[in-house]
Order: structure tokens, then C-alpha cells, then sequence
């Protein structure tokens, strides 16, 4: 930037930082969050009249009041934590994958399929053995078509992707109307709700144990397969550069295709675990747009397991605060969007000042704002 | 066999339909040409709906006798301005602030979605009885056409029978083909996105381009809700994914258009004649109408593999489409 003094200084310039200590950007992180609770506390205290501080009382109430209500707030994080786990290496990969939410459904679809022709047949155990690979290899060849095109050919994967979730939600409709139970009604209903054939079993007596055990297992192996395999370094390296990647002799096209083979596999696996480990039934709703709120979680986290997991939580426990809110003064569930989407602008925008710093007119540049 | 009335009804349905996305197509064009990637289109196009239905309830509940030509400019103003402010809120995130498009993007469609459909909720059980609002006056002042006047033959009634809206998105998508191709302004935007750098050195003021490009195109692709919650569904309200869908589809529409205005109008309508295909092709049972409902997304898929494959110059997206610009970073 040239600079010549002739007092057309601006009031404030902005420069990239090479660096920022860990507690600061964590500190920047934490204001933009509490800014953000604040402006989403004036807004339903601007549609509910309610005192912004019972807001937060009654959505702590939603989302941990009981037993039950925490449970299904664990649940639902680990779904949304497992769907950021399989998009952490494609987006590491800088390979935009808005195909979550279609790779969820072919899983989800397999999971379902299985479920409704083998429950009464097959003993569980082995039967989700089966239906954890069928929507593993679901999940992983909805998410590898458009990493082979974009690897041959260049094709752009974020359209692709995004077009595939629609094709993967036709899909679904189709095997709705297919499998449709009760006759006319337009849904599955719960599979196998006597027999709970291929349900996930309760383990230290919660239904909801195994969902966690495999989530978290995922997170520690992504975080191994990302931080200390050679795949997960060329990973970075392609990301980062792919020039830089080939130079050093990466094959480029095929690291593409597996990383994608990867991210989707575990996509779909997040469908069966919806499918077994949560609804027992398949609609479109399903994915029901988790697997765009994965992207940002996993984006804002950098890739970082632990931060995506707290950052699963923070926006599950929201959402569900929110529902609570919302039935309580008669709104829809969408209040919970709304606030999802005013934290997310904040985080999105803190990131600025994580990556420069603004210098204010008269002041020497070193100093840090 | 299919009867000319039907093919007179399938254009007409698809017609409407494609009006819807061709809004948000041609507003994600203009911002596109711009640099910005805005994955927000659905968002957006759910404020534009939301706003002016929202407008036009308020006005005709407040007002004795209500003039539908008043309350349609007012929710017209209103639509256009809601989606304007969203463009607002993705262009100071991402272009002072540099966030990432993509997330940018995304994240205005939750929040969009979110904020349309609590209001439109509020709004439903606000005004009671059957639970969904109407507001007659306004939806028939922007149903008015020459059918409702004169009757028409089957023939005339494919060009004839809609509202002004659908008129009103060829003349823009016309004028946008005469501004990004003949007029200096038009010019200087395509070099923003094309090369930013460039475009600064010669003295284009990017900031401001990339601000009122997206601005300006949000704008037009809201008219897309617009037009979805006062003609297609005739000023009511239904909170569910729809317009999501059909965001979604004026995305798909862009790529498929590859980037140009005058492909996008036949390219809407087109989108139209598949979504309602399945109504017209005997023999489908439910189950076999909802893979047919996949054309358009199918479609969408191998233009973009053809343009991909075929590498045209003319045919690739703006070149820096999705990066920031950082003059220091140059």
C-alpha cells in the first residue's frame, strides 16, 4: 500500500495479521457469540415481549429442562457433529461439497430399505452391520460422481453437488410413495415399530448410547486421519496448493476422488444413524437442511474435531431452545433458524478481525487493535 | 394422446413457473458478473415473498376500501427493498469483511427461510378462521391480464393470460442482456468479476460494483418470491420448503443459462414444461411421477457437464466468481 503523506490518510486501514495469539482469536470468537446472543434476544423480545434474560432461562429449559430433553439435544448434536466430520476432509480439500444433505438421504434410503425387508429376518446386530455398509457405500458413490468429474474434467462441485442433493431427494420421494405404510398416507411410518428390528440397541440403558459411541469414534479417527496420516497431509497440501501438490508429485485427481469417497461414505453413515439410531422412518425431511449447517460448522471450526463437536452443541441446544420458545407463544420452529442464521453472520464476520487488523488514521502500524 | 389444450396448459403452468426462477436466475446473474458467488438466492427470494405479502396485509387491513394498484407498488417497494437488504447483509460480510461466499451464502439461506416462515406462521395464525391469510385485493391486482378482460382463444391465452410480472422478468432479463453487453457500466462490472486487479488498476471502483451488483440483484431475484406468494400461490401463505426448492432451481438456472439473460428466459420456461411434465405423461403412478419430477435437476447436471467438458471460452462462469478481493493481496 503506498503511502504518502498528504493527509488523504482514510480513518481506518486494514492489514492482514501473520499471526494471532490463540487466547485473542478465542476472545474475538467469544464476543462475536455473545454480541450475537444479545441481537437474537432483542429479536424475540421484539416478536414475544419476553424479558431477554427469561429467553434464555426458557431455552436453556428447552434444551437440557429434563432428562429426555438433553437426550434428544445429544442425539441431535451427534447427527449434526457426524455430518461435519464427513465434509471436514472435503472442505480441508477445498472441495465444495453442498451434497451433505443428498449423501444423508442415500443413506438414510438404504438404511430404510434394508430395515423394512430384513428387520423381521436378520438379528439385529448383524442387520445393522448391514445397513451401516449399504449406506457407507450409499453415501460414498452419491459423493465420488461429481469428485470424478470435477477431478477429469474441472466441473464446478458446488453446482453439482447442490444438484445432487435434488436428484437424492426425489429419490426419497420415490421410495416414500414405494414403501408407504399406512396405505394413502404419504409417509413410511416408524419401520418395524413391534418387532424394532434393526433399531440401535439401548446401551447402558439409552437408546441414544450408540449413536454418541459411534460419533465420537469418528471424530478421534478423522482427527488422527487429518492431523498425522499421509492422506490426510496431502489433503492440506492439495487444499493449500494444488500446483504445489502436483510439484511434489500428489496425484491430485486420485486424492480428489478418495477424499470425496471418504466425506461421503460418512455422510451416508450419518443417514443411518438417522434412520436406525433416531427416526426408525424415512421421509425428504430426513436431512432436513443439517447438511447445509454442517458446512458452517465445519468451516467455522476449521476442521478441528473438538471445536466442530462444541460448536454442534452450541447451535443444537439453540435450535432446541428455541422450538421451546416457539411453542410456547404459538410460533413455528423456524424462530430457531433465524437465530441460527443472526449467530452465524456474527461468527462469519468475526473472522475478519481474527485475519486483520484495522489501523486507525495517525497511528504508527505496528500497533494491534 | 395429448391435446392441444393441454399443450396450451402445460406452457401456460410453465410459464408461470418459470417466471418464479427466472427473478432469481436473472438477480444471481447480475450479482455473478459481479464476483459473488450468493448461494443465498432461496434466502433471499423467501424475504422478497414474505416482505410483500406482509406489506399488502398491512395495508389492507388498515385501510377501508383498499386500491389493489396502491398496496401492489407498495408491496412491490417492499419486496424489492427486504431482498436488497439481504444482498446488504451477504455484500458487508463478504466484501468488507471478506468472509467466505459460500458460507456467506448458505448461512442467509437459513436465515432467510427462518425469518419468511416464522412471519408467514405469525401472519397465518393472525388471521384466524382457516389459519391462512389472503389478500385479495393485491394478489388479483398482480393476476390482472388481458384474459381476465377480453376472452381469448386457446391460442392467444399461452402468451396473453398472466399477470404483469412475467412480462415484467423478460423486459429485465432483455435490458440486462443491452446492460452487461453495451453499456460502460455493464462493461466495467463483467471486468470485476472477470479480474478484479485489473478492473481496481484501471480505475473501477470494485467495492463499490461488487456492493450495488449485489445489492441490485438481490433485489431482482426477492421479485422471484414476490411473484411466487401474490400469483403462484395467490396471496396466501404455506410454510413449508417451497421457494427453498425453487431457489435452489433459479441457481440451477444460472449454470444452465451459462451466465447469459436471454438464455435464462427460455431456459425458465423450459425448467417450467419438465417440473409439470409428469401431469400430462400417462400411465405414471405416484411413485414413478416423483422420479420424473428429477428432470430438471438431471438436466441442470449434464449442461453442466457439457460446459465443463466442452471448455468454451464463452461459456465458463466469471472468472474470479467466488473470490474476494483484497487490493493488498494482489
Amino acid at each position: 500500500m503506498s503511502h504518502i503523506k498528504s493527509g488523504h490518510e482514510p480513518l481506518i486501514r486494514i492489514a492482514k495479521r501473520d499471526a494471532i495469539a490463540k487466547p485473542k482469536a478465542i476472545m474475538i470468537r467469544a464476543i462475536a457469540v455473545l454480541l450475537s446472543l444479545v441481537v437474537s434476544g432483542v429479536f424475540i423480545f421484539a416478536i414475544t415481549g419476553l424479558n431477554p434474560i427469561r429467553v434464555y432461562e426458557v431455552m436453556v429449559e428447552g434444551a437440557f429442562g429434563t432428562s429426555r430433553r438433553s437426550w434428544v439435544t445429544i442425539r441431535d448434536t451427534m447427527m449434526l457433529f457426524c455430518i461435519a466430520i464427513g465434509l471436514a476432509p472435503a472442505y480441508k480439500m477445498k472441495f465444495w461439497n453442498i451434497g451433505a444433505e443428498g449423501q444423508v438421504l442415500i443413506g438414510g434410503i438404504c438404511t430404510a430399505g434394508l430395515m423394512r425387508a430384513l428387520g423381521s429376518s436378520m438379528p439385529t446386530p448383524l442387520l445393522l452391520v448391514v445397513m451401516a455398509c449399504a449406506s457407507l457405500l450409499g453415501g460414498c458413490l452419491w459423493g465420488i460422481i461429481p469428485a470424478i468429474f470435477k477431478a477429469e474434467w474441472h466441473t464446478n462441485e458446488t453446482l453439482f453437488t447442490l444438484m445432487m442433493n435434488y436428484v437424492a431427494i426425489q429419490l426419497t420421494s420415490y421410495c416414500v410413495s414405494l414403501w408407504e405404510n399406512p396405505f394413502g398416507s404419504n409417509s413410511v411410518g416408524i419401520i418395524n415399530q413391534q418387532t424394532q428390528g434393526g433399531w440401535f440397541p439401548k446401551i447402558f440403558g439409552q437408546a441414544v448410547s450408540l449413536n454418541v459411541i459411534i460419533v465420537l469414534t469418528l471424530a478421534i479417527g478423522m482427527h488422527i486421519y487429518l492431523t498425522y496420516s499421509k492422506q490426510g497431509y496431502e489433503i492440506a497440501v492439495v487444499g493449500d496448493s494444488v500446483n504445489t501438490a502436483r510439484y511434489a508429485g500428489i496425484n491430485v485427481k486420485a486424492v480428489t476422488i478418495r477424499t470425496m469417497a471418504v466425506s461421503g461414505a460418512i455422510c451416508g453413515l450419518a443417514g443411518f444413524i438417522a434412520v436406525a439410531g433416531a427416526s426408525h422412518t424415512i421421509s425428504t425431511s430426513t436431512a432436513g437442511g443439517q447438511g447445509f449447517t454442517a458446512i458452517i460448522v465445519a468451516w467455522l471450526a476449521q476442521f478441528n474435531s473438538a471445536i466442530m463437536g462444541l460448536i454442534a452443541l452450541l447451535l443444537v441446544s439453540l435450535q432446541k431452545g428455541a422450538i421451546q420458545i416457539a411453542s410456547q407463544f404459538k410460533l413455528n420452529n423456524y424462530a430457531s433458524n433465524v437465530i441460527t442464521g443472526i449467530i452465524l453472520f456474527f461468527i462469519l464476520g468475526s473472522e475478519f478481525f481474527i485475519n486483520f487488523r484495522l489501523i486507525l488514521r495517525g497511528k504508527k502500524g505496528g500497533e494491534e487493535k | 394422446m395429448i391435446t392441444f389444450v393441454q399443450i396450451s396448459q402445460l406452457l401456460q403452468s410453465a410459464i408461470v413457473f418459470g417466471t418464479v426462477i427466472m427473478f432469481g436466475a436473472l438477480g444471481e446473474i447480475l450479482t455473478q458478473k459481479s464476483g459473488n458467488l450468493n448461494l443465498g438466492v432461496p434466502g433471499i427470494m423467501y424475504l422478497g415473498g414474505i416482505a410483500g405479502l406482509a406489506a399488502a396485509y398491512a395495508y389492507e387491513m388498515n385501510t377501508a376500501n383498499p386500491i389493489g394498484f396502491v398496496s401492489l407498488i407498495i408491496s412491490f417497494v417492499a419486496a424489492f427493498a427486504a431482498s436488497a437488504l439481504g444482498g446488504l447483509i451477504y455484500s458487508f460480510l463478504t466484501i468488507t469483511l471478506r468472509a467466505n461466499q459460500n458460507v456467506t451464502g448458505l448461512t442467509l439461506t437459513i436465515f432467510g427461510a427462518g425469518l419468511a416462515n416464522l412471519f408467514g406462521g405469525m401472519l397465518n395464525a393472525m388471521a384466524g378462521g382457516v389459519g391462512q391469510i389472503s389478500i385479495r385485493t393485491t394478489s388479483s391486482a398482480y393476476r390482472l391480464s388481458i384474459s381476465n378482460v377480453v376472452s381469448l382463444g386457446p391460442f392467444a391465452s399461452i402468451f396473453l393470460s398472466y399477470g404483469f410480472m412475467a412480462y415484467l422478468a423478460i423486459v429485465i432479463a432483455v435490458g440486462l442482456f443491452f446492460f452487461l453487453g453495451k453499456s460502460r457500466t455493464g462493461l466495467n462490472l463483467r471486468a470485476v468479476g472477470e479480474n478484479p486487479g485489473t478492473a481496481d488498476a484501471a480505475g473501477i471502483n470494485v467495492t463499490r460494483y461488487k456492493y450495488v451488483a449485489t445489492c441490485v440483484g438481490a433485489g431482482i431475484s426477492g421479485l422471484g418470491g414476490l411473484y411466487y406468494t401474490m400469483d403462484y400461490i395467490k396471496g396466501t401463505w404455506t410454510t413449508d420448503s417451497t421457494i427453498e426448492a425453487l431457489g435452489w432451481l433459479a441457481v440451477a438456472l444460472v449454470i444452465f443459462a451459462t451466465w447469459r439473460p436471454l438464455n435464462a428466459i427460455w431456459g425458465a420456461y423450459l425448467f417450467g414444461v419438465l417440473y409439470w411434465l409428469y401431469l400430462y405423461i400417462p400411465g405414471l403412478t405416484r411413485s414413478s411421477q416423483e422420479i420424473f419430477k428429477m428432470l430438471p435437476y438431471v438436466v441442470t447436471i449434464v449442461v453442466l457437464l457439457r460446459v465443463s467438458m466442452r471448455k468454451k471460452r464463452e461459456d465458463q462462469p466469471p472468472a474470479s466468481l467466488g473470490l474476494s478481493y483484497f487490493r493488498e493481496e494482489r
